[in-house]
């Protein structure tokens, strides 16, 4: 059963992730995460001619991995649930193209990933899934030359620019059993507080971070010091100073805050100025990072909220602002799925 | 001191870009097209004809000397072939730049592929 | 929430790190006057060869042109400029790396649709929008000639 309480879902048998894989590229491997990665390609074409493909081999690689973790095969899975940063989601459809499984296409820029996990976790609950695989992508170099410019252009990337991640995270979900139990989600509300620069998306993104994080806390009646960590999805290192400062304006003080792309990279060493986006980036920092010290046990109840710049290169160029969106999920370690 | 003043009449005219990149709003391709409109300018206005004689290509290889080229060749077009050196006079100037680059950009098709920055 | 978007675009503002300028300009100054020298080396060279003042101009040109896309091609001219910033990206060097960039780039398009019809997408507006001023200033030579 589940029950709706304001904008979040309450799953009172909780779905569980019965398992996860995080795959990643070159940069990846060289951060500070990169043994928490279940595959590092050392080179990010990934054998193929072109990135679009090479983007389509991650989502591949992550999806047969998780399943292999949980000795399943692809006939146990009833619904897939992916998305990335490619025009029209083509490095999921054509991912999906090779697994041949009932695909749902989705998009919320780097948002996806929590967004996969909210639907995949309300459609478990109510019986309707079973084996249900929520993945997303994103690949550094796909993106760049579809939002950017050609790769060998030079430009300058500016502090406050982000680097979107060679990376694609999956995970499996069940209506219940072992793993790690998904208790609550909470579908984000577009905000935009008229950002609009292109190259400062933890700015654009972090008033909706802080949006539906307080819509979370206010329809649960939890604290924030209830949660071992928040992670934010790819805000950066000056999203997440913004996303604290809102926050601390609302008379909410984050002692707890993590934010997945501020440590997927070492920003001084790495050159990725404000740190890691694209939707790859939180799908791999949760499946190879968080989801395991929740399986552990060093973390029992974690917040996860995947944050999303939804404009295109299009609306960009016509000077308007840069909508963003963020969709929570709460996690809760192994034994503590039961709700009380 | 021809190298002298190439080196650095061509670095101050680059500081002067890098300053319109980081302090406005400016993005790196309006700014590039902003060089080329101000060489017109500047040429016409008969300024840039002096810096060129004295600073060599500490002038002519910025963009701001595309554009002097540009209006270089307009002028001259005109004054040898009259109104029809409007519309002839520039890219004819610029022509061995452009097709330069165009070949190259084809050659270089061929060969090259893109190149990962991780 | 409290936040209203004026406050908020004042909170950015001062969260946000400027760029280092004075490391910037630097970089800009020796690397853009670095490919201006060595466009005046090459431009002496073709003049003590014996070529006419504006011959050595243009091969000049052409050569910036050439070293530029080799450059590209290898992958080099892209990691220059990310500390070059405007130094390179303002002498004509820069203009070829536009060009060539994009042209490798969307290869995986076709040779057609992807290289012919993208090589030209940055550098495009610069022969546009200097092409129109240099008609509009023709235009204007050729008037007050007319008057006169």
């Amino acid at each position: 059963m589940a029950a709706r309480r304001g904008d979040t879902l309450l799953f009172e048998r909780m779905p569980v992730i019965a398992s996860h894989a995080a795959v990643g590229g070159k940069k990846e491997g060289e951060g500070p995460l990169a043994a928490e990665f279940d595959e590092l390609f050392p080179d990010n074409n990934c054998g193929q001619a072109n990135w679009e493909t090479a983007e389509k081999i991650l989502q591949l690689r992550a999806a047969r991995l998780c399943l292999k973790k949980a000795h399943a095969t692809e006939k146990q899975v009833s619904l897939v649930l992916a998305g990335d940063l490619q025009a029209q989601c083509t490095a999921s459809s054509y991912a999906l193209r090779e697994l041949h499984l009932p695909f749902v296409g989705l998009f919320g820029a780097c948002s996806t990933m929590a967004e996969a996990l909210g639907l995949g976790a309300a459609l478990c609950s109510a019986g309707l899934a079973d084996g249900l695989l929520a993945m997303t992508s994103s690949h550094f170099c796909a993106a760049e030359r579809q939002f950017r410019t050609p790769l060998s252009y030079g430009a300058v990337r500016t502090p406050t620019a982000q680097w979107t991640a060679t990376a694609a995270g999956c995970c499996l979900l069940h209506p219940a059993g072992q793993g790690v139990g998904i208790a609550a989600a909470t579908f984000g509300r577009v905000e935009d507080y008229q950002i609009k620069d292109i190259n400062n998306m933890g700015a654009a993104m972090a008033p909706a971070a802080a949006a539906t994080l307080l819509r979370y806390l206010h329809d649960t009646g939890q604290e924030s010091k209830d949660f071992d960590a928040i992670y934010t999805g790819d805000l950066g290192h000056l999203g997440s100073r913004l996303f604290r400062e809102i926050l601390t304006a609302e008379g909410l003080v984050m002692k707890n805050h993590i934010d997945c792309g501020s440590i997927l990279y070492d920003a001084a060493r790495q050159n990725v100025k404000s740190g890691g986006s694209g939707p790859g980036c939180c799908a791999a920092v949760l499946c190879g990072h968080i989801l395991p010290r929740l399986e552990r046990g060093s973390y029992r109840r974690v917040l996860f909220i995947a944050t999303g710049a939804l404009m295109s290169q299009t609306t960009f160029l016509q000077k308007e602002s840069i909508p963003a969106i963020a969709h929570l999920v709460e996690l809760r370690g192994p034994e503590c799925t039961v709700r009380g | 001191m021809q190298y002298f003043w190439a080196f650095v009449v061509g670095g101050l005219i680059c500081v002067v870009g890098q300053l319109l990149i980081d302090l406005t709003a400016l993005t790196p391709a309006r700014v590039l097209t902003g060089y080329v409109v101000a060489g017109v300018v500047l040429s016409a206005i008969g300024w840039y004809a002096p810096l060129a004689e004295f600073a060599g290509c500490g002038a002519t290889v910025p963009l701001l000397g595309f554009g002097h080229l540009l209006a270089k060749g307009v002028k001259t077009a005109i004054e040898e072939e009259g109104a029809i050196g409007i519309l002839t006079g520039g890219l004819t100037a610029a022509a061995a730049g452009i097709t330069t680059s165009l070949v190259c950009g084809v050659v270089c098709s061929w060969v090259g592929k893109s190149h990962d920055q991780n | 929430m409290k936040l209203k978007p004026r406050e908020y675009a004042r909170r950015v503002q001062r969260a946000s790190p400027p760029s280092p300028l004075g490391k910037d300009c630097l970089w800009a100054f020796f690397v853009g006057g670095g490919i201006c020298l060595l466009g005046e080396v090459l431009r002496q060279w073709y003049l003590a060869k014996g070529l006419e003042w504006e011959l050595a101009g243009t091969l000049t040109s052409c050569t910036l042109v050439a070293l530029s896309a080799l450059f590209t091609t290898l992958g080099l001219y892209q990691k220059l400029a990310a500390k070059a910033g405007a130094g390179s990206l303002v002498p004509i060097t820069g203009f070829a790396n536009a060009v060539v960039s994009a042209a490798i780039e969307f290869k995986t398009e076709g040779r057609v649709l992807g290289t012919g019809a993208k090589m030209f997408t940055i550098a495009g507006p610069v022969i546009v929008y200097g092409t129109l001023a240099a008609v509009v200033y023709g235009v204007v030579l050729w008037g007050m000639g007319a008057m006169v």
